[in-house]
């Protein structure tokens, strides 16, 4: 049970500030669930705000960050896509994190909630799995159960995780209602809830869901943030002009923002454009959604001209959602942070990009992010401008994936 | 009709009270099935708005969801449809928030008021969430009920009961729709909360599947809601007179006992 530990902690930066209210957002956020959970996201929301102002909380936190999940992650110059963008390029790695993504520092913090909260059993959604298998980590480092609901389409083109998720420990239920995707797999969990919330923690994955959790989810992120804003500008001598994350639900994006916020640097979110806006085919529920409520809060979501949430589509299972956490409806709505998009197109391109060019072989999702840079590097991007992008996770789990529509032959 | 009225009045009588739940548009006949359950001992038919992510609901109501939205259901549709029937028991439609919120607020209330349905539950739209659309459905006539867990808090429970019309519903276990081989302890338990908090009617709704559960459980309460044991019945092609047959059945245990 006991935490491995090997000295000195990561020192977190101070809370963020709390949203207003139910949890808004601007007009966004807000608490849309059935009756039956409202006492639990109640219990939950008194656990963390006591948690996360505690100086306890944040030094266990700190040093799980660092002995378990190999915090801090270093800000990589890249000195060869820099000269061929003509831009300077900084990148938050999130790769090299223990599990292989940004999502164990969200399911750390979440983790140390549910022991708090004496629940022995957790839930969670997965898309690319990344978050599952985060979550049947600190499941087996706990001596939690663990149970991952994962669309039945995300089970096949993400089998590595699915592998990943059952060695460690975890029941993985593929959920076949609807598109058999994430929103479908974020339904299931809620309607496991629902019934088990008694004993159960519901352990979300990205700044989405009922409030509490889009905030707690922010504040368990914003460390990337915080500490990309410090090597940043150990590096550049100031800010950056640009940072730059992908959007699925947002949680790498949100984390990263919250720690530039209070600066002059652009922020921008890279939304999967999956076939191209025009096709109906993608998850750029900021670019092309509407306000709606659904899996809990108010925010973006793709929508029939009936109020049918439609289906997503996107090459990566992490962005292929319909919708979007509330805070970047919000910072979309009042400017703070501009979304644009890349289709699959480039974000395969973006993923062979930085393969061959710094030998880092990216996730699908930030793929995008880089994908977009290549872009628009010279064009929304100057040339010479510096530019943070959060390399959320890496490729080890698309291998298969990609491997099938990258022919390498022939190069 | 006012739903809060009507359903007093019949509890006067010393009748346990029945609402049945159909999808709407669930198939050719649905219109012909609420008016053939509402003859056959319905004191008020709860009509189901087709949704893509109902997330209180189980495997039954889901399919029923899919298959209503396969045969082209709208949720405008589907309100408008409800003006032909000929009934003389108070409709409620349950829908999911975003339907509601993306036709606006006063613009849903009014086409509820219009196709002459009395009241509507919400059941993503909690009591603290409820403001907007609670002055929207006042303004139009439409009664909204609110729904109590047995998770919800004492004081809570006083709240829900008081901003709650037409009736109360007390979700009568811990999970989502679909049947239950028997009456669980948290429905007596929440009817009996809510018996000693309120005197609107309180119905219980959830699992409750048979004759027999319905006589049990509107014990406690003043009535129960049954929704998947009969929509499981129009999936398998049940016609408007099976439905019927059924409801009768329901209606005959609530009276006598099983
Ligand atoms: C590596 C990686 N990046 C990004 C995402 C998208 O999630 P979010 O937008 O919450 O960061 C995922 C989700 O699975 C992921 O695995």
């Amino acid at each position: 049970m006991a935490a491995p530990h090997r000295g000195g902690g990561v020192r977190l930066d101070p809370p963020g500030p709390a949203p207003e209210g139910l949890g808004r957002f601007g007009e966004f956020g807000g608490r849309f669930v059935p009756e039956t959970l409202v006492a639990a996201l109640e219990q939950l929301e008194a656990e963390f705000r006591k948690a996360w102002y505690s100086e306890d909380f944040r030094a266990e936190l700190g040093g799980l960050l660092a002995s378990y999940a190999g915090r801090p992650t270093p800000l990589t110059e890249c000195h060869n896509l820099s000269e061929l963008f003509g831009i300077r390029v900084l990148l938050k790695r999130e790769d090299l994190t223990h599990t292989g993504s940004h999502k164990i520092n969200n399911v750390l913090g979440q983790a140390l909630l549910a022991k708090r909260m004496g629940k022995q059993k957790v839930i969670a959604e997965t898309g690319a799995g990344q978050h599952g298998v985060a979550t049947a980590t600190a499941a087996a480092l706990f001596g939690l159960e663990c149970k991952v609901f994962m669309g039945a389409v995300d089970v096949e083109r993400q089998a590595l995780n699915v592998w990943r998720m059952r060695l460690l420990g975890a029941e993985v239920v593929p959920v076949t209602s609807g598109s058999g995707t994430l929103k479908d797999a974020i339904n299931d969990a809620m309607r496991d809830w629902v019934a088990s919330v008694e004993d159960t923690y519901y352990c979300i994955g990205s700044v989405v869901g009922p409030h509490p959790y889009p905030w707690i989810v922010r504040e368990f992120q914003r460390v990337v943030g915080d500490e990309a804003r410090e090597q940043a500008r150990a590096v550049l001598g100031g800010d950056p002009d640009f940072v730059v994350a992908c959007v699925g639900g947002g949680s790498n994006a949100m984390g990263t923002f919250a720690g530039f916020l209070n600066t002059k640097s652009r922020l921008i979110g890279v939304e999967a454009a999956g076939l191209g806006l025009e096709s109906g085919q993608h998850g750029a529920s900021l670019s092309r959604g509407v306000p709606g409520i659904l899996h809990g809060a108010r925010s973006q979501y793709l929508q029939d001209e009936e109020g049918q949430i439609l289906e997503a589509h996107s090459i990566s299972a992490g962005l292929d959602y319909p919708g979007v956490g509330p805070e970047h409806a919000s910072l979309s709505a009042d400017g703070r942070a501009e979304y644009v998009s890349a289709t699959d197109e480039e974000a395969l391109a973006g993923f062979k990009l930085l393969s061959i060019t710094e030998g880092i072989v990216p996730a699908l999702e930030p793929a995008h992010a880089v994908g977009w840079l290549a872009r628009d590097a010279g064009k929304m991007i100057p040339k010479g401008s510096s530019v943070v992008l959060t390399m959320s996770g890496r490729g080890d789990k698309d291998a298969q994936q990609v491997s099938e529509l990258l022919d390498l032959s022939k190069d | 009709m006012n739903l809060e009225s009507h359903l007093r009045a019949q509890r006067d009588r010393e009748r346990r009270l029945l609402v049945p739940y159909i999808t709407g548009g669930i198939n050719d006949d649905w219109l012909a099935t609420i008016e053939e359950v509402a003859a056959r001992g319905a004191d008020a038919i709860e009509i189901g708005i087709p949704f893509s992510d109902p997330i209180m609901d189980g495997p039954v109501i889901q399919a029923a969801s899919q298959q209503a939205l396969l045969r082209g259901a709208t949720p405008y549709g589907v309100v408008a449809e409800l003006a032909a029937l000929d009934i003389d028991v108070p409709l409620v439609v349950m829908t999911y928030y975003n339907p509601v919120h993306h036709f606006g607020h006063v613009r849903f209330a009014e086409a509820l008021a219009s196709a002459g349905v009395d009241g509507a539950i919400v059941p993503d739209l909690p009591v603290d969430e409820i403001d907007e659309w609670a002055d929207a459905a006042t303004n139009a006539g439409i009664e909204t009920v609110l729904l109590a867990a047995p998770t919800t808090t004492d004081e809570r429970l006083a709240t829900i009961c008081e901003r709650s019309h037409g009736f109360v519903y007390g979700i009568a276990l811990l999970g989502v729709t679909g049947e239950r081989e028997s009456v669980s302890s948290e429905a007596l338990q929440m009817g009996t909360r809510l018996k000693n908090a309120t005197d609107k009617p309180v119905l219980l709704g959830l699992g409750i599947s048979n004759p027999k559960q319905a006589r049990e459980a509107s014990g406690a309460a003043d009535g129960v809601i049954v929704g998947s044991a009969l929509v499981r019945r129009l999936l398998e092609g049940a016609s408007p007179r099976e439905a019927g047959d059924f409801v009768a059945t329901l209606r005959a245990g609530l009276d006598e006992g099983v």
